[in-house]
């Protein structure tokens, strides 16, 4: 099969099981708005519209690692990965694949965090939308990876974050510049120079991750 | 490499080591005159900042071993990329330490977020704490050393979008940014003192390296004849 | 002393006690790995005197 075709039927598989089970998205989902709730009385009546952007990236960010965490539980369970591994695809394929089903959580979750967030906080602009759409990318590549990483070792759990958090900290900034700023598109651009160099570099050593 | 060879390294580097950094301090101390605007508590300079350069020369040294190791799939190479780690993370810690020293002096706080070099550390620090928990948390092993590896690199590919990052949200939080005011060119003076510190720090930190490399193989070596001996 | 004086002083005197913990710390690897080196001598030892037995 061709990698794109290896992809799609990866990314197929995921959403499919998602469907089925229906366990990690309506958690993210029900996690994000929680969150944003308890933000608002977390925060002081005059705060400021970068602090209340800057929660929003905060439980975007939380929320992601919630769906991570769950990206490859069902494969540890189920060595699925270790089948996929021997499968004469390339290995990547199985990142793309993975990267895809990500992504589709993630926006599901944000069609209801975003509107949540304009509800309760401050109306959604556009550049908000485009810096979650740029970041979704960014964290839905660097998210597979190291999920991939912390789901071979023993407390992956609490592993993922503490790999994650460091990682993802340019991408708050470019999220919260993007939104509160009267310059958008610096921020938008640094969103995209992030997304280029991890993706490639995820996309690069994901075999390396997976294979002895 | 046998060891014969590396205690030679290792004594060498130590001397130099040694040496350079007892001299350094000298320098720093008595030698150097003061810098006109700083003053006396310029002379930190003299070691935090060839203590940072340090971190990142470990930090650079770690991903070109991890670089190594998958290329060649040989597994020396994760020992050597995860003691430079290592040694990055203590330097790291230094940097972090004196950085604070000089903002307590220069400004009056333990630590500003407006100082960009304090807050890459932070970040660069979290990120290779993580390397450890890495570790710690999967079993030894090929895979072990190819999760390092990406990771290692991951980490030299991170400390540009930091710092990048870190101006960018300078605009963002308004704080006041704190850069010591050290002139563009050094004197020769200034320079001299700041070089004898920056080799005699890259000297420790290869003596400390060599150090740690020949106690983390030995014990590998030690776990494995206790493997064939059970 | 004046002030500055003492924070560069300070920030020297850390790097040195940072380098000194880390000789201690050594020290007891060190301690460690010779305990281990023992240990597993005597376990080839036996080992050896078993198979002499056996045979």
């Amino acid at each position: 099969m061709t990698f794109l075709g290896d992809v799609l039927v990866l990314a197929r598989k995921d959403l499919l099981l998602e469907l089925r089970s229906r366990d990690t998205v309506p958690a993210m989902l029900l996690f994000v708005v929680s969150t944003l709730v308890v933000f608002h009385f977390a925060l002081p009546s005059d705060a400021s519209a970068t602090a209340e952007t800057g929660l929003l990236w905060v439980a975007l960010l939380f929320t992601a690692l919630l769906g991570l965490v769950r990206a490859f539980v069902a494969e540890r369970e189920e060595r699925i990965l270790d089948g996929l591994v021997l499968a004469p695809c390339d290995r990547s394929a199985i990142w793309l694949g993975k990267v895809i089903g990500v992504m589709a959580f993630l926006v599901a979750a944000e069609v209801v965090a975003l509107p949540a967030y304009a509800l309760f906080f401050r109306p959604v602009g556009w550049e908000l939308v485009a810096a979650v759409a740029l970041a979704d990318v960014g964290l839905a590549a660097v998210g597979t990876l190291l999920a991939a990483m912390a789901a071979a070792g023993r407390a992956r759990e609490l592993l993922l974050p503490l790999l994650f958090l460091p990682l993802v900290i340019p991408i708050v900034v470019g999220g919260v510049g993007a939104s509160a700023t009267d310059d958008p598109g610096r921020y938008l651009a640094f969103l995209g120079l992030y997304d280029a160099v991890f993706a490639i570099l995820s996309w690069a050593s994901f075999e390396y991750v997976v294979t002895e | 490499m046998n060891t014969s060879l590396r205690n030679n390294q290792n004594v060498v580097l130590a001397a130099a080591a040694g040496c350079l950094l007892l001299a350094g301090t000298a320098l720093a101390f008595y030698w150097v005159p003061n810098a006109p605007i700083e003053g006396f508590r310029q002379r930190i300079f003299y070691f935090h900042v060839p203590i940072a350069l340090t971190a990142y020369a470990c930090f650079g040294w770690a991903a070109w071993k991890a670089l190594r190791l998958l290329w060649t799939r040989e597994r020396r190479y994760d020992l050597e990329s995860y003691t430079a780690v290592h040694m990055g993370v203590i330097f790291g810690i230094l940097t972090l330490v004196t950085g604070s020293i000089w903002a307590r002096t220069s400004w009056g706080h333990w630590w500003v977020w407006g100082s960009r070099q304090l807050v890459l550390f932070l970040v660069l620090f979290l990120f290779y704490a993580a390397y450890f928990m890495l570790r710690y948390s999967v079993e030894p092993g090929p895979r072990r050393a190819n999760m390092s590896a990406v990771y290692a690199l991951f980490g030299v590919a991170l400390i540009p979008i930091s710092f990048l990052a870190i101006r960018l949200a300078e605009d963002l939080v308004h704080p006041v940014v704190f850069t010591h005011d050290v002139q563009s060119k050094l004197t020769g003076s200034q320079l001299l003192t700041f070089l004898v510190c920056l080799v005699g720090m890259l000297s420790l930190a290869g003596s400390l390296y060599v150090n740690e490399l020949t106690g983390k193989r030995l014990d590998a070596r030690l776990r494995e004849l206790r493997e064939a001996l059970q | 002393m004046s002030t500055a004086e003492k924070y560069v002083t300070a920030a020297y005197l850390v790097v040195l006690a940072v380098v000194l913990l880390y000789v201690v710390l050594y020290a007891f690897k060190l301690g460690r790995l010779e305990r281990e080196v023992a240990e597993l001598a005597e376990l080839a030892r036996r080992r050896e005197a078993e198979r002499k037995q056996a045979a």
